[in-house]
C-alpha cells in the first residue's frame, strides 16, 4: 500500500483508521486539518477546534506515528462555509460534507498529499472500497449500515478512489469504539459528530441570518393566496414544518417549495414528489448508469428508492418508480446505487410533485 | 541513519556541563528557597548569584543588571510593557515589523488595550532594517524602541551599532530582543547602550523555561508580575534555582566557544547554501552577509513549503518553516511578508549546531536535492 496520510479529524473513526492501518503494517504518517480561524487560535466558536486537533495528536502519539496540522482555513472557509451561506440565500438547501469532500478533501488535501509524496490518503469515512480484476475500483456501503457515509462522497472519481482508503468502512462503529478503547485511545468515546462543523451551536438560523440579513417576503399557499410574512427564505428548507408562524390553520402545513423570495407551503401530501433533475453530474465509474435495478437517495441518512433514470450531458431526470420521497430539498445529493454500490449523483435542481397543488 | 537536526534556532541540545551543572539541584531532596535566610536558601542563593555572575561576565554588564525570567518571551513583554507603563499616559513605542511575536504582540496590546502609540517601521528585501526610518519614528513621548540583534528566520543582523548610540544621544531607551543572536555572534552591549536585552538559556544549549532581562541600573518598568519583588521588585516569583544554575553554566560556555565554533558552522552553512543555489530556482533569503552564523534560510520556487518540510521529516532531516500557531498548523511568516519575499515559491529555514560536520551538510544536501525534484515532479490527483 505504500506510503498513507490519514486525515485525522480527532473522532474515533479517523483514530481507529489509523490504528487499523498501523496494524495492517503500512508506513502512516497523521494529518488534522485545521477548518477555522478563531482568535489566536484559541477554543471557541468554531468547527475542528484545539480540543480536536490535540485528540488527534494525542492518537498519533499512542499510535507512534508522524503527526502534523495543515491550515486549510481558507479553503474550507471559501469552498465550503461561503457555498453553504450563498446557496440559502438562494432559497435552497446545501450539503457542506459533500462539498467539503469534493472540494477540499478530494481536492486540495489529496493534491497536497500526494505532492508530498504519499501514494494514499486514507479517512475514517464509513464507506467500502473493491477493486474489480480490470482495476476499477467500486464504492460500497460500509458494514455498519447506520454509518453509511457513500452519500457524501458519491463526486469521488476513478482517480480519487485510486488513492483512497477507508478502513473503518470494513468494521461495525461498536466493534471501532471498543477496540479505540483497547488500544487506550482518548476518542474511544467521543460522541458521534452530528451537527454542521462550523456551527457547533446547532443554530443554523442565527448563524445565517448574521450573514444574510433580513429579506422578508411572503408565505403562500400552493394556489398563490398569501398566507403570512417570513424574514428571509434562508431560514426555511423543504419539508420544514415548524417556525411558519401558520397555527391554527387547519390540517399542517409544510413548505413545499421556495421560489425566490416567495416561500410556498402545503399539506403533507404535497411534499411528495415523482421526479427530479440534478446536475454537476459525477460518476465514480466515469460513465453514466444504466439500466435496471437502480435505487437512489435523496437525503443522508434516508431510504434508497427505485428509480428511473436518463441523463442527457450535465442533466440528469430521475423518475421514482415505486414509493416516493417526501420533502425533497433543491440544493441537496441525489445519489444513485445498485445495491451496495454507489455510482455516482449530482445536485438536486428542481422537483417534480407527486400531486399539483389543488 | 541518524536524524539532522537543523532547528537550532528554534532550540538547541542541552550541553553535558549544563546538565550536569543543574543535577544537583533536581536531585531528590534539594531544597532551598534563594529568598530564605538559612543554610539551605543561602546555598540557593550562592548558586544564583554564581549564575548571574557568569551572565553578566558574559555580557560585560554588572551583575545587578541581570534579572532572571522564565524565559525571552518574559522578558520581551517585561521591557516592551514595563517601560510602556512607567512612562505614563501618552507613551509611544516604536519597533520592527520583524520582531519576534513576544514583542509585536505586546507592542499591539498596548495599542488596542492601553491607548498607547505603536510604530511599526519596516525592513528592506534583506530583512534589515533602515536606522534612519527607526531614528525618525521616535518621537517625545517615545518609551522604549524594541530592535531585535537578529531576526530568528531568517537570520539577519540589526544595524544595532548605529541606533543604539543615537537613542542614548537622545535618551530613548532602546530594548534589544538578543534571543537569537547570544552566542552566535558578540554583542556590543558598550556601543549600543541598550535599556534592557532579553535572552532565552534554550537558544544556546541550556534548559527551556528560563531567561534574563538585562536591565541598566536606572531603569524602572513597571512590573508585569506583582508579588515577592524578588529581582529588584521587577521580576516576582521564588527562583527557578535549577534553571539559572543552567542558565548561567550555558552562558558562560557559549562565549567560551563561540570563537571557535561560529566561524566552523559560517562555513558549514556556506557550503550547504553554495550547494542548494546551484539548484534551479533555489534562492537564499535574508541578507548575504550581514546574518547568523548558523543560519541559512531559501526559498525555493514551484513548491509547498509543508510538503517540503513533511518530505525532509520523514528522511530524518528536522527543519522549520517558520512558526506554528495554537494547533500546530504552520504560519504565514510576518517577517517573509515584510521582507516581500516570494509567495510561489516554499520557505525553509535550516539552522546548524556544534555538533554537525561537513558529512551531514552532504547527506542534507543529497537529501534536499532529490525531495526538491520529487516535489516538483509530482502529479495532480484527477
Amino acid at each position: 500500500m505504500g506510503q498513507v496520510l490519514v486525515a485525522m479529524s480527532g473522532g474515533v473513526d479517523s483514530s481507529m483508521a489509523a490504528a487499523l492501518l498501523v496494524e495492517q503494517g503500512h508506513d502512516v504518517t497523521g494529518v488534522h486539518l485545521k477548518m477555522a480561524d478563531t482568535p489566536s487560535g484559541l477554543p471557541g466558536k468554531g468547527c475542528c477546534t484545539l480540543d480536536d486537533a490535540r485528540d488527534a495528536r494525542r492518537v498519533a502519539d499512542v499510535l507512534g506515528i508522524p503527526f502534523y496540522v495543515w491550515d486549510f482555513a481558507e479553503a474550507f472557509t471559501e469552498r465550503v462555509v461561503e457555498d453553504f451561506v450563498a446557496t440559502y440565500a438562494d432559497g435552497r438547501t446545501p450539503n457542506p460534507c459533500v462539498r467539503c469532500n469534493e472540494r477540499v478533501k478530494y481536492a486540495a488535501l489529496l493534491d497536497r498529499a500526494l505532492t508530498a509524496g504519499f501514494d494514499l490518503l486514507a479517512t475514517g469515512h464509513h464507506v467500502r472500497l473493491r477493486t474489480d480484476a480490470d482495476g476499477t475500483v467500486r464504492l460500497l456501503r460500509p458494514v455498519d449500515d447506520g454509518k453509511d457515509q457513500t452519500y457524501v462522497l458519491y463526486m469521488a472519481s476513478q482517480a480519487q478512489l485510486r488513492r483512497s482508503a477507508f478502513p473503518a468502512g470494513e468494521h461495525p462503529k461498536a466493534e471501532l469504539r471498543a477496540r479505540a478503547a483497547e488500544l487506550g485511545l482518548v476518542t474511544a468515546s467521543k460522541p458521534d459528530s452530528h451537527d454542521i462543523c462550523f456551527i457547533p451551536d446547532g443554530d443554523t438560523a442565527t448563524f445565517l441570518g448574521d450573514r444574510i440579513g433580513r429579506r422578508p417576503g411572503p408565505i403562500v399557499d400552493g394556489d398563490g393566496t398569501e398566507l403570512g410574512q417570513h424574514d428571509g427564505v434562508h431560514a426555511f428548507t423543504v419539508g420544514q414544518r415548524r417556525g411558519l408562524g401558520l397555527s391554527g390553520m387547519g390540517a399542517p402545513r409544510f413548505v413545499t417549495r421556495i421560489d425566490g423570495d416567495t416561500v410556498v407551503v402545503g399539506t403533507r401530501e404535497a411534499l411528495e414528489v415523482a421526479a427530479l433533475t440534478a446536475d454537476g453530474l459525477r460518476w465514480t465509474g466515469g460513465g453514466s448508469p444504466a439500466g435496471e435495478g437502480l435505487t437512489a437517495q435523496v437525503r443522508y441518512h434516508g431510504r434508497a428508492h427505485p428509480v428511473a433514470l436518463s441523463v442527457e450531458g450535465d442533466v440528469m431526470q430521475v423518475r421514482f418508480t415505486a414509493d416516493r420521497p417526501a420533502g425533497v430539498a433543491p440544493g441537496q445529493a441525489v445519489v444513485v446505487y445498485r445495491g451496495e454500490e454507489c455510482l455516482g449523483g449530482g445536485t438536486i435542481a428542481a422537483t417534480v410533485p407527486a400531486t399539483q397543488p389543488a | 541513519m541518524a536524524p539532522v537536526y537543523l532547528d537550532h534556532a528554534a532550540t538547541t541540545p542541552l550541553a553535558a556541563e549544563v546538565a550536569e551543572a543543574m543535577a544537583p539541584w533536581l536531585a531528590p531532596g534539594a531544597v532551598g528557597n534563594a529568598s530564605s535566610l538559612h543554610a539551605a536558601g543561602r546555598r540557593a542563593r550562592a548558586a544564583v548569584e554564581d549564575a548571574r555572575d557568569q551572565v553578566a561576565a558574559a555580557l560585560g554588564v554588572t551583575p545587578l543588571e541581570v534579572l532572571f525570567t522564565s524565559g525571552g518571551t518574559e522578558a520581551d513583554n517585561q521591557a516592551v510593557k514595563g517601560l510602556a507603563w512607567a512612562h505614563g499616559p501618552g507613551a509611544h513605542v516604536v519597533t520592527t515589523a520583524i520582531e519576534h511575536h513576544a514583542v509585536l504582540e505586546a507592542a499591539e496590546w498596548l495599542r488596542d488595550h492601553q491607548g498607547v502609540g505603536l510604530t511599526v517601521v519596516g525592513v528592506d528585501r534583506n530583512g534589515m532594517v533602515d536606522p534612519d526610518e527607526v531614528l525618525a519614528a521616535v518621537g517625545e513621548d517615545t518609551a522604549v524602541v524594541s530592535v531585535m540583534a537578529a531576526n530568528n528566520e531568517v537570520g539577519t543582523i540589526q544595524p544595532l551599532e548605529v541606533i543604539g548610540p543615537a537613542l542614548a544621544e537622545r535618551g530613548v531607551a532602546l530594548h534589544v530582543d538578543a534571543v537569537q543572536a547570544f552566542g552566535k555572534i558578540p554583542l556590543d552591549l558598550g556601543a549600543w547602550q541598550p535599556t534592557a536585552l532579553a535572552l532565552s538559556a534554550h537558544k544556546f544549549n541550556g534548559p527551556t523555561g528560563v531567561g534574563v532581562l538585562v536591565l541598566r541600573r536606572d531603569a524602572q518598568p513597571h512590573p508585569v508580575l506583582h508579588g515577592g519583588a524578588q529581582e529588584r521588585g521587577v521580576r516576582s516569583g521564588t527562583l527557578n534555582v535549577a534553571g539559572i544554575v543552567g542558565l548561567g553554566a550555558a552562558a558562560a560556555r557559549a562565549v567560551a566557544v563561540r570563537e571557535e565554533v561560529m566561524p566552523r558552522l559560517a562555513g558549514l552553512r556556506d557550503r550547504l547554501a553554495l550547494a542548494l543555489i546551484a539548484l534551479p530556482d533555489v534562492a537564499v533569503n535574508g541578507h548575504p552577509t550581514a546574518r547568523l552564523p548558523h543560519n541559512l534560510h531559501i526559498a525555493v520556487g514551484g513548491v509547498d513549503g509543508e510538503a517540503l518540510l513533511l518530505a525532509l521529516d520523514r528522511s530524518g532531516i528536522h527543519a522549520s518553516t517558520g512558526s506554528a500557531c495554537q494547533s500546530g498548523a504552520a504560519q504565514r511568516s510576518h517577517v517573509l511578508d515584510a521582507m516581500g519575499a516570494r509567495e510561489d515559491a516554499g520557505h525553509l529555514r535550516l539552522t546548524l549546531g556544534e555538533e554537525h560536520g561537513a558529512a551531514d551538510v552532504d547527506r542534507v544536501t543529497e537529501v534536499l536535492t532529490a525531495t526538491i525534484g520529487r516535489l516538483r515532479g509530482a502529479g495532480r490527483a484527477a
